[in-house]
This record gives structure tokens, C-alpha cells and sequence, in this order.
């Protein structure tokens, strides 16, 4: 599974290389419309060729994957930011009320269609990419806490964690300085997992008109705008789906061949 | 067995009453007040003093929550602010639409990913098993919606086989099924390559089991294990994929439905969000939700039904 690894980290590679470049530099202005030139099919000019407006498809796609990114990044953080300590809080004081209040909130998050919450949380605050961020956010708390705890669990029976228990040092501390480590792998493939996640539900909430507003290109209201277009110029819709893909595409090859890597036990087990 | 029940009705209960109370919540904090922003910014005072009275808005907090659930359990989910009819008929009329989308697509779903899942299982480490790991993992990718406008451009505008959009309505079935059929798979196809990996892996570890060895030791083939013992066992993680796909299938539809017109729960809480009917959308994603929990309430019976060591606690 190695060249999972391989292939996930080009293909993530790739956008996040097109996401940097293109704050320097982008083939064409993305904000420049040109409609003599529009709807051209990919040519030595236009790599992946023009939209309805007559914009260069490749540049929309460079600046596009820097919302995407950011996007899907900042969720990312604040799952991790608020679910990994009360993940370790429940592990810490497992069976207590705490956990028990932690594990049933992260139920009741679960037990939220989080596309009609996201749509809900866009359709009050108004439409942006900060709200969409808020409501992908929001989702990956219960996810990182469910982790965590998980992880975190099966290391407080462990001698040395007892040891430091009975030497006096406070839960707190042993769960970052002990617990958190060993479970660093486990958080970093779901980190990588809820990335991905979290770039396919911007480009949908961005599809429906609830992500980031124009002029501000993002891949899922490019697909929006081809969306009519899509008989008559296929190559529009085409380009910025394969895209969202090939980006998905990567990060779970690269999430689970991190997984395999980090984890000498599985390569055993296949 | 029923303290089992017991327990999870008290869940189901509990959740039911903070989803509530967290959407009715969400929707007072929008900025301004409720009245004023559904009117907009042009509404003449008089206009917005009606809608707030109308909407009972001049009444503390706690004693609306408790008038609009009372209200939805006699079945009265209010009036639609924009197209003045009962918001129970409107939301009736649309789940005719979500409701069967929904069960199209998981059962498409669970079509498809129970034979690769249990190929792949069966075949570990074999081409076949490496043909479904890669395409599940290209299929997990897919995002839906484009994934829905590819099959538009394929069977609707080249072959024509199927209808591209829109919905005639149940009156003649077939019509309505057809028009259907694609945004079903369209949202079939990504949650069945989640559910073949799941089953696969859940099947792959049943099968290192004592009881699998006995059962083949005893003469069983691969196969007859495999069907007999090992997918039953597996089961457990499967249903809870599966309860979550429904939920998202309901929820998903939002977005498919507006890529086929569809004139489903979901394009009415779109809808609604536009024209600022915050009614419509509270009602609509209460039932959503509400829809939601009951389901992951069914699959917690399921589990019983399943695993019979859930059913003596």
C-alpha cells in the first residue's frame, strides 16, 4: 500500500502547490473577464480552457483551491482545537459524569444532519466562507472528542501512566504530556480524514450558494455557474469535478497510507 | 431486553427535545429580530409590529418554545410566511418526494455495496478485492452533485434514456420513479462505496475469529462461512453506516434535489432560506432531524435484532 502513500501526497501535493502559487502568481487574471474569448475549449492558451465569461478555468481553479484549503483547514482546527481536550477530559475522568456529558453531547451533534445545520447556521448568519467554516467546524468537535477518547483509553491502564498517576502528577498534565503524544498518529490520519470531508461539504454548501461570495472563485459555484452550461460546454463542469476529486482522491490515499505507515501493527495484518 | 428499549426511548426522547430547542434557538439569534428579518430592511414599522404579533414574538422566550413544539404535536407546524398555506401540508407534499428518493438511493446503495463488499472480503489480497478497494476509494471522492450532473449529461442529453429534471407527480408511477432513478443514483453511488469498504473490513475481521476456524474446521466452505456466520456478525457496524446514510440521504437531497429540480423537503428548506421564511425552515429541519433520530433509534432496535447479547442487558 505504500504507493497509496506516494500517489495521495502528488495528487494533495498538487492543490496545495496550486493553492500557494497562486498567491503569487495565476496564468490570468481571475477577475478579468474576456468574452470574446468565452467557453474555448482547452488550447495551448487556456490549458483547461475559459468560462461563460471568458476566464481562464485553470487560474479560477489555483485561486480555488486556496478557499477550499483554507476552508476545509481552519474546520480541521477547530475540531481539533475543541475536540481532542475534551476527548482527553473524558478520557481522564472516564465513567464520571464528565464523560458521560461529553460522550452524550458528541451523540447529540451526530444525531444532526450536518448539511441541514450548515445550511441553517448560513441561512441565519448570511452566506460566507467564515460561516461555512463555522458549520464544518462545528462537526468535527465530536469527531476529534470521539477519537481521542478512544485513543486515549486503553493508555490510562498502562503502568507508566499509573505510575506517573500515583507519583502525583495531576490528570491534566499527564494527558498532555504523556497521553497526547501516543495519540498523535491517530489524530493526524483523522486530521488528514476530516480535511478531505471538509473540502467536499464547502464545495456543496459553495454549490448551493451558502459557501465563500464572487468574486472570490471556488471550485463547488464554479460547477454552480456550469451547471447550465453543461450541454453545450462540457469541459466547464468537467475540470473544476475532477478537481474536487482528484484533491479528495489524495487526501484519503494519504490519510490512509499514513495510517499504514504509522501503524507497524497493520502492515502485519494485510 | 426492555430495559434496553427503556433506555434508548429516554435517548430518543431527550434528543428529540435539545434538537428542538437548539433549532428554535438558532433561529432567534438571527440578526435583528425574526420579524424584521424575514420583512427586510424596506418594512414599514406596522408591517413588522403585525409579523411580530403574528408571530408571538412580544412573548418571553421559554413560553413560545413551549407554544410552537405543543403546536407540532397536535400536528400544526404554523402558516408559511410567504406562500400563506399550512407549512404540515407543504412539508406532507414534499416528503412524497424525499421520502421514496431517500429509500431509492439506500436501497441502490445497499444493493450495490453488499456483493463487492462481500467479493472483496472473500477475495482479500486478490485482484478483484483490489479492482473494489480502488474504485470505493474513487467513488468515496465523488461529490455527489457532479457526479449528478455527469449522469444528466450521459443518459439524459446524449442517450436520452431518462428525464434530466422535474417530477410528474405520483399520478402515473413509472413516470415518477424514472424521473427519479438518477439522482438516486447519483446519491447512491458515493455512500455505497463507504458502505462496501465498511462491510469488507467488518467481514475481513469476523473472519480471524475462533468460530469462523471451527466452522471451516468442521467442513464449511470459504463461502458458507463467509454467509452463514461472519456476515451476520458484521452486521452491527454495517447498520450503523447504513442509519447514517439514511439521514444523510434525507439530508443530502437538499443539494441533489436543486441539481434535478426535484420538489423535495430539501428544496423547500432552500426555498425558504432564500425568501427568508424562517418558519418553513425551522418547521422543515425539525422534521428533518426529528426524522433523523428516529431513524438512529430504529438501528439501536436493529442492533438488538442482530446481536441477542445487546438484548439481556
Amino acid at each position: 500500500m505504500r504507493w497509496g502513500l506516494i500517489l495521495g501526497a502528488i495528487l494533495a501535493g498538487i492543490a496545495v502547490l496550486a493553492a500557494l502559487i497562486s498567491f503569487a502568481w495565476t496564468p490570468y487574471d481571475v477577475t478579468a473577464m474576456a468574452i470574446a474569448d468565452k467557453l474555448q475549449t482547452p488550447s495551448a492558451s487556456h490549458p483547461f480552457g475559459t468560462d461563460h465569461f471568458g476566464r481562464d478555468i485553470l487560474s479560477m481553479l489555483m485561486v480555488g483551491a486556496r478557499t477550499s484549503i483554507a476552508v476545509a483547514l481552519v474546520a480541521v482546527g477547530i475540531g481539533m482545537g475543541l475536540g481532542v481536550p475534551l476527548g482527553l477530559l473524558a478520557a481522564a475522568n472516564r465513567g464520571s459524569w464528565i464523560d458521560e456529558t461529553v460522550m452524550r453531547g458528541n451523540d447529540l451533534i451526530f444525531a444532526f444532519p450536518s448539511l441541514v445545520i450548515a445550511i441553517l447556521i448560513t441561512a441565519v448568519f448570511g452566506p460566507s466562507a467564515v460561516n461555512a467554516i463555522i458549520a464544518i467546524g462545528i462537526f468535527n468537535i465530536p469527531v476529534f472528542a470521539r477519537v481521542t477518547r478512544g485513543g486515549a483509553m486503553p493508555l490510562w491502564t498502562l503502568d507508566y501512566i499509573r505510575a506517573a498517576e500515583v507519583a502525583g502528577k495531576r490528570r491534566a498534565r499527564i494527558s498532555v504530556e504523556h497521553i497526547l503524544p501516543n495519540i498523535a498518529n491517530l489524530l493526524i490520519v483523522q486530521g488528514t480524514i476530516q480535511f478531505s470531508l471538509g473540502i467536499l461539504a464547502e464545495a456543496g454548501l459553495s454549490y448551493v450558494g451558502l459557501g465563500a461570495q464572487p468574486p472570490t472563485p471556488s471550485w463547488g459555484r464554479m460547477l454552480a455557474e456550469a451547471q447550465t452550461m453543461v450541454t453545450i460546454a462540457p469541459h466547464v463542469a468537467v475540470i473544476p469535478g475532477l478537481a474536487i476529486v482528484l484533491t479528495v482522491l489524495g487526501l484519503n490515499l494519504l490519510g490512509d497510507g499514513l495510517r499504514d505507515w504509522l501503524d507497524p501493527r497493520l502492515r502485519v495484518m494485510r | 431486553m426492555l430495559r434496553y428499549v427503556a433506555r434508548r426511548l429516554l435517548i430518543l426522547a431527550i434528543s428529540l427535545i435539545v434538537a428542538s430547542a437548539l433549532i428554535f434557538s438558532i433561529v432567534e439569534l438571527v440578526p435583528g429580530d425574526p420579524a424584521s428579518f424575514m420583512l427586510g430592511t424596506g418594512a414599514r414599522p406596522e408591517t413588522v409590529a403585525a409579523l411580530r404579533d403574528q408571530m408571538g414574538l412580544d412573548l418571553p422566550l421559554p413560553l413560545r418554545y413551549a407554544q410552537w413544539v405543543g403546536a407540532i404535536l397536535t400536528g400544526d407546524f404554523g402558516t408559511s410566511f410567504t406562500y400563506k398555506t399550512p407549512i404540515a401540508g407543504m412539508i406532507l407534499d414534499r416528503m412524497q418526494v424525499s421520502l421514496p428518493l431517500a429509500l431509492m438511493a439506500l436501497l441502490l446503495s445497499t444493493a450495490i455495496a453488499f456483493p463487492i463488499g462481500i467479493l472483496a472480503a472473500s477475495r482479500r489480497g486478490g485482484a478483484s478485492d483490489a479492482a473494489v478497494m480502488g474504485a470505493t476509494q474513487l467513488g468515496i471522492a465523488l461529490p455527489n452533485f457532479w457526479f449528478a450532473m455527469l449522469l444528466v449529461l450521459l443518459f439524459a442529453v446524449h442517450l436520452q434514456w431518462l428525464p434530466a429534471g422535474g417530477f410528474p407527480g405520483w399520478s402515473d408511477p413509472l413516470a415518477a420513479l424514472r424521473s427519479l432513478l438518477l439522482p438516486a443514483i447519483a446519491l447512491a453511488l458515493p455512500q455505497a462505496a463507504i458502505l462496501a469498504r465498511v462491510l469488507r473490513s467488518a467481514l475481513i475481521e469476523t473472519q480471524g475469529q475462533d468460530y469462523i476456524r471451527t466452522a471451516r474446521a468442521k467442513g464449511l466452505t470459504r463461502g458458507q462461512t463467509l454467509r452463514r456466520h461472519a456476515l451476520r456478525n458484521a452486521l452491527i457496524p454495517v447498520l450503523t453506516i447504513m442509519g447514517m446514510q439514511f439521514s444523510f440521504l434525507l439530508a443530502g437531497a437538499i443539494i441533489i434535489e436543486n441539481v434535478f429540480y426535484l420538489p423535495g423537503l430539501g428544496r423547500l428548506i432552500f426555498q425558504a432560506i432564500t425568501q427568508r421564511d424562517l418558519i418553513v425552515v425551522q418547521s422543515a429541519v425539525l422534521v428533518l432531524v426529528a426524522a433523523v433520530i428516529a431513524v438512529t433509534f430504529l438501528v439501536d432496535l436493529a442492533y438488538a435484532a442482530v446481536d441477542p447479547r445487546l438484548r439481556r442487558r
